[in-house]
């Protein structure tokens, strides 16, 4: 009966610390929307630099969208590309200090529509950095256009009745497609829905810093995440509609590690 | 038996009551203020401390990291 006892005071102090928000990341609030993805991916990232003790030797690349903004919470060199152009400012970047850790960290509609040309050379020159790809299905910064990888009958502000797949064309597993490239050396897609999720994409994003240090090529992460306010879902609905929707379309899972295939669904394609 | 005791600090003020955190816990401690913060929102506080084993998932999966979690093991 003791135990009832306890205090919050008892517990709540330093030498009792679990966990706390890495100090990579800075004070500001985030300005992403309540439940938006995001805030996680970027925490992870930061986390693994932080573990790491790399940050004075890492640059980010942000280019244009809603993660234009890491270079506000990112609390570390990052340099700001044009709209779907960061692997093209990585590869310089990489390229005029190969010891620097350099990643790019980019949304759908950026990677994938806008920057589809950068992406796919970068990915098959095989430059050393990692590119963060955080997927959710819709242009959220513009305010909930279709992107390339919006699924088939997904309502989006310009497909207000569903994507008609005749019209509008079938939705892009551009990491599928990055992976059958051979200069990618690391090819995986990961969540950040549930504590589960976000601890595999943790060790990810590990991996991925790790190839760098080792010169391995190119490492590839793709992250379903959602956009509740584009989607017009509450954070816990969209995370709902995400599992039942995305997943089975772009489903988790490593696609290609060390530069051997690994997924099941990418060999039989 | 030794016992397991957890908690969590949430930062009020940046907390924008997503209900993420609310959802991972699975001791089922935490619930959302009706009061709201500075910027208009519901934040979560403990409703059960007791409960609360310090596992931390409410913090990983905390989209803004508001939350931080102590854990300590108490003998009887």
């Amino acid at each position: 009966m003791e135990a009832r006892n306890i205090k919050l005071e008892e517990i709540i102090r330093d030498e009792n610390l679990v966990y706390t928000k890495t100090s990579l990341m800075t004070d500001k609030p985030l300005s992403f929307c309540p439940g938006c993805g995001h805030g996680v991916a970027h925490r992870v990232i930061m986390e693994v630099v932080d573990e790491m003790g790399i940050q004075a030797d890492t640059i980010g690349v942000a280019p244009v969208g809603c993660s234009v903004l890491a270079y506000e919470f990112m609390n570390i060199d990052m340099q700001q590309a044009s709209h779907g152009r960061a692997p093209a400012v990585a590869t310089g970047i990489k390229r005029c200090w190969p010891d620097k850790y350099v990643f790019t960290y980019q949304g759908d509609g950026d990677l994938a529509a806008i920057g589809t040309a950068e992406t796919i050379h970068a990915c098959n020159r095989g430059e050393n950095m990692a590119i963060f790809f955080v997927n959710n299905g819709i242009y959220g910064m513009t305010g909930g256009q279709m992107a390339p990888t919006t699924l088939p009958g997904m309502r989006s502000s310009t497909t207000p009745y569903g994507r008609d797949v005749a019209l509008m064309g079938n939705p892009l597993k551009i990491t599928e497609l990055v992976a059958m490239l051979p200069g990618t050396c690391f090819v995986a897609r990961h969540t950040v829905h549930t504590p589960l999720a976000v601890r595999k994409f943790k060790k990810a994003v590990r991996m991925a810093f790790e190839n760098q240090k080792l010169n391995k090529g190119l490492s590839f992460i793709e992250i379903v995440s959602n956009c509740n306010s584009g989607w017009k879902m509450t954070p816990v609905q969209a995370n709902k509609w995400m599992e039942e929707n995305m997943l089975p379309y772009f489903p988790p899972g490593d696609i290609k590690v060390n530069g051997e295939m690994v997924s099941k669904t990418a060999k039989s394609e | 038996m030794a016992k397991i005791k957890g908690a969590i600090v949430i930062d009020i003020e940046k907390c924008k009551g997503c209900e993420l955190c609310l959802v991972a816990c699975p001791t089922d401690v935490i619930r959302m203020e009706k009061k709201v913060n500075g910027k208009g929102y519901h934040f979560a506080y403990m409703e059960q401390p007791d409960n609360c084993t310090g596992c931390a998932n409410c913090a990983v999966v905390c989209p803004d990291g508001v939350i931080t979690v102590y854990r300590k093991k108490f003998e009887d």
